[in-house]
């Protein structure tokens, strides 16, 4: 029975992958013909100087990569929950079990902003770096579902892990936003945009949603902080004991604290404020692979 | 002369008020803060006194150069080093010494009215004219204090302010960080902590001389132990048969505390309380209960003998140390729970459960050095001065003979390791965690705005600003102006 669900959640996660390829090919051909576009609009008003997209053609593909977005993730959320039931516990106890669910989460993450803002220029990045993630999970760290170690048997590994992998998502899609500004930025100081990246919202617009993303999940990274802590206490007899998990979850936090100062009280934007808001989510990656794989302490349930 | 002597005084006076405004400036705290960040990296990189002595110790032997000057730089204490402190108090003084006035002033802010409204309005985001009735002003009015802004109404305009909450949230958040802080300080400085392994079936008295480790905080002493007691009665440990990685561990105990006695469970993430005092099951192994004969088969040691796992599957090393014995004799050993034999590595262990337990030792005779004075593992013994004089193994039951006498493993129980912890700080800590998410919501998702109305020639003019162009402000606008207009 277990291992039948184990089953289920691996269809439910190549079928998950299947689908964000689609999404991938959607976004990739509404990207490639968003730049042809120009050619055939608005030469009629002579204007040649503020050549403007028609996105008439390609909107049934965006429409078609977001559709494929959301039913992938759901597919991925299936395949994240059979997971859960095969190994009877939540999916949150190997590095193959956080990937997935990290997948998830940044997905989800995407998802939900894209309701507020428009960012489905993103959506070709967000296609492929999920694919990748899913990839590398399936092949590299797969691990048959096991049960939890004693020391993970316990609510806060559902409050703590939940809340701190939506951060992850949303700080990550902060940076992605962040390199974005970036990599503009670079490109506007030699001339005008490119075509295909005129749809892309203005840097000040970029600038502002990054801060938004990161203003948004800090309390929520806080808490995630500090129910580790309560957990950790029950399990281990101490709140805080400076294991390599726990530094690099306290620096991220610390990181992310200096990027909202830096934005709300000394008034860094652009250029300066997007490289510590990717250096703060770095700290968060490099938790999460560093510590987990080659990191020594009591938080290394990698399985690897 | 009188000059002489006051101007370096004021001067003094004003290069110390110069260097607290440096200090509590937002650019000090802001490096302070990222420093910080930084300054934690190396404790996680290099091994830690407090996380992991042994790699400590192996680090030394592998690098003696370099450890000798990481040691004087602390990077094997980073997080109680010198210049570790030096950031995180400045960070605090500067913290304090920006909040606390901040928070005065912020005090005396809610207390008045909103500031009056600015002479030009037409400045300031979403500014419009509308032609309206008379009665803007009171309509307004109505509608400012059903949305509970607090104002200020002069003749012909009225300032509205709301949101003090975002600055009360940031205020108590800072506020919360000194408490955290004082927590962890006060933890430090009264709590203590110990280990103590308990063989199933016997008593932990809460005494010093029970603990195998015991540490105090700074401004305690041993006299502060509550007296409990806590009996092993039962414990079991599962394992998952395919992966062999530990499922779940409970002891059962009889405690006693103040005179009464009651039966509990212990398991990992469910710790006994003793008032302050809390008690994990933090880990677990065996213990060989063994009988060593001498050769006219007196006894000359009885007893379970506590052995240390090596790996998850619970091979375990330790000493058995007989000084009665006439010579005496040590038997340094290893015991497997479920005994396999590689041609590498000789003796495994393959399973964490007891299915096929055995015991292998070399024997050594002479000298164990127990009366040197010098403190020793109770898990090995030096044998350097010693002589081997056999070597053997036995499963329960079987009695292995040497020259000199025998030695019979009778069977084997369960130890537990029991952390005795008690941090009087942490209730502090934890009320900051709560009170610092509280702050940080209240902070991050507060929004804090100003309307103004003010009648002209032709009507009335309407203007906003929000702090950090916090979003939403325009819909509310627009709504003031919809009831302004009657719409509504
Ligand atoms: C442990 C160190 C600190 C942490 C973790 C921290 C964290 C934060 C956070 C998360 C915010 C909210 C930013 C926002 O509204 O987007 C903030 C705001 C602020 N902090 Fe800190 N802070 C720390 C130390 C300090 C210090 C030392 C000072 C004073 C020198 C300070 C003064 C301020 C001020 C003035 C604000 C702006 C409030 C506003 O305009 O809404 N903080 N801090």
């Amino acid at each position: 029975m277990q291992t039948t669900w184990a089953y289920i959640s691996n269809y439910f996660v190549y079928s998950a992958m299947a689908v964000f390829t689609i999404s991938f090919i959607a976004h990739a051909f509404e990207t490639a013909f968003a730049v042809r576009a120009p050619e055939t609009a608005d030469t009629t008003e002579g204007n040649l100087l503020t050549k403007t997209l028609d996105y008439k053609r390609t909107e049934r593909a965006a429409r078609i990569a977001t559709a494929m977005m959301i039913l992938a993730f759901f597919l991925l959320l299936a395949g994240v929950v059979a997971r859960g039931i095969s190994a009877k516990h939540v999916p949150w106890g190997n590095m193959y079990e956080f990937s997935i669910t990290g997948a998830l989460a940044f997905t989800g993450a995407y998802l939900v902003a894209l309701r507020k803002h428009d960012l489905r220029w993103l959506g070709l990045f967000i296609s492929i770096s999920v694919l990748l993630t899913l990839g590398t999970a399936i092949t590299l760290l797969y691990r048959n579902s096991s049960p939890l170690v004693p020391a993970l048997k316990s609510t806060w590994l559902v409050i703590h892990v939940i809340s701190a992998i939506i951060s992850g998502g949303v700080f990550l899609l902060a940076n992605v936003v962040a390199g974005a500004y970036l990599y503009l930025e670079r490109v506007e100081s030699r001339g005008e945009r490119p075509a295909w990246l005129k749809r892309v919202p203005s840097l000040e617009v970029l600038d502002q949603l990054s801060y938004r993303l990161v203003a948004f999940v800090f309390p929520l990274w806080t808490f995630a902080v500090i129910a580790g802590a309560i957990w950790a206490e029950s399990a281990w007899g101490r709140y805080w004991g400076w294991d390599p998990k726990e530094t690099w979850a306290f620096i991220t936090w610390v990181a992310y604290a200096a990027y909202l100062h830096a934005r709300v009280t000394v008034g860094w934007r652009g250029r300066r404020a997007a490289w510590l808001c990717i250096f703060a989510g770095s700290t968060f990656l490099f938790n999460y692979v560093y510590v987990n794989v080659w990191g020594t302490g009591k938080h290394t349930y990698s399985g690897l | 002369m009188t000059n002489q002597v006051e101007i370096p005084e004021l001067g003094f006076i004003g290069l110390l008020r110069f260097a607290w405004r440096q200090l509590t400036s937002m650019r000090t705290a802001l490096i302070l803060l990222m420093l910080m960040g930084v300054a934690a990296i190396p404790g996680s990189l290099i091994p830690q006194r407090i996380t992991n002595p042994m790699a400590v110790r192996d680090f030394f032997a592998n690098n003696p150069g370099l450890s000798s000057w990481y040691d004087r730089l602390s990077l094997f204490d980073v997080y109680g080093s010198p210049w570790f402190s030096a950031i995180y108090i400045l960070l605090f003084i500067s913290l304090i010494g920006c909040v606390l006035p901040r928070s005065v002033e912020h005090y005396k802010a809610m207390l008045a009215p909103p500031p009056v409204t600015p002479k030009n309005l037409d400045r300031l985001s979403f500014h419009q004219e509308i032609s309206a009735s008379t009665a803007s002003l009171e309509l307004a009015a109505t509608w400012f204090k059903q949305k509970r802004f607090r104002v200020r109404i002069e003749g012909d305009s009225i300032s509205a302010e709301k949101g003090y909450l975002r600055e009360t949230g940031n205020l108590l958040f800072h506020l919360s960080l000194i408490l955290i802080l004082i927590g962890v300080s006060f933890g430090s400085l009264f709590g203590m902590r110990g280990d103590a392994i308990v063989n199933v079936g016997e008593r932990f008295i809460n005494v010093p001389t029970t603990y195998d480790t015991l540490s105090f905080g700074k401004l305690i002493n041993a006299n502060s132990l509550p007296p409990f007691t806590v009996k092993v009665d039962r414990f079991v440990a599962q394992y998952d048969p395919k992966t062999n990685a530990p499922k779940d561990y409970t002891a059962w105990v009889t405690v006693t505390d103040s005179g009464k006695t009651s039966k509990k469970v212990l398991k990992v993430n469910e710790p006994l309380t003793f008032g302050n005092t809390r008690v994990y099951l933090q880990a677990n192994g065996y213990s060989p209960v063994v009988t060593v004969r001498d050769s006219e088969k007196k006894i000359v040691f009885q007893g379970p003998v506590p052995f240390l796992p090596q790996d998850g599957n619970l091979r375990s090393i330790g000493s058995i140390k007989v000084p009665d014995a006439k010579p005496s004799v040590g038997f340094v050993a290893s015991f497997v729970p479920t005994n396999a034999r590689t041609t590498s590595q000789g003796a495994i262990s393959i399973f964490p459960e007891l299915l096929d337990p055995k015991l292998l030792f070399s024997i050594w005779e002479g000298d164990l050095g127990l009366d040197s004075g010098v403190p020793q593992s109770v898990y090995k013994i030096d044998t350097s001065k010693l002589k081997q004089i056999g070597l053997g193994s036995v499963k329960p039951g079987e009695t292995f003979n040497y020259r000199g006498g025998s030695i019979t493993l009778e069977t084997v129980i369960p130890w537990i390791n029991l952390n005795v912890v008690d941090d009087p700080g942490k209730r502090y800590a934890l009320l900051g965690g709560i009170v610092a998410v509280l702050g940080l919501l209240s902070s991050l998702y507060g929004r804090r705005r100003r309307i103004w109305i003010r009648t002209t020639n032709s009507g009335v003019e309407v203007a906003a600003l929000a702090k950090n162009s916090a979003p939403g402000l325009e819909a509310e606008v627009n709504d003031f102006v919809k009831h302004l207009k009657g719409e509504k």
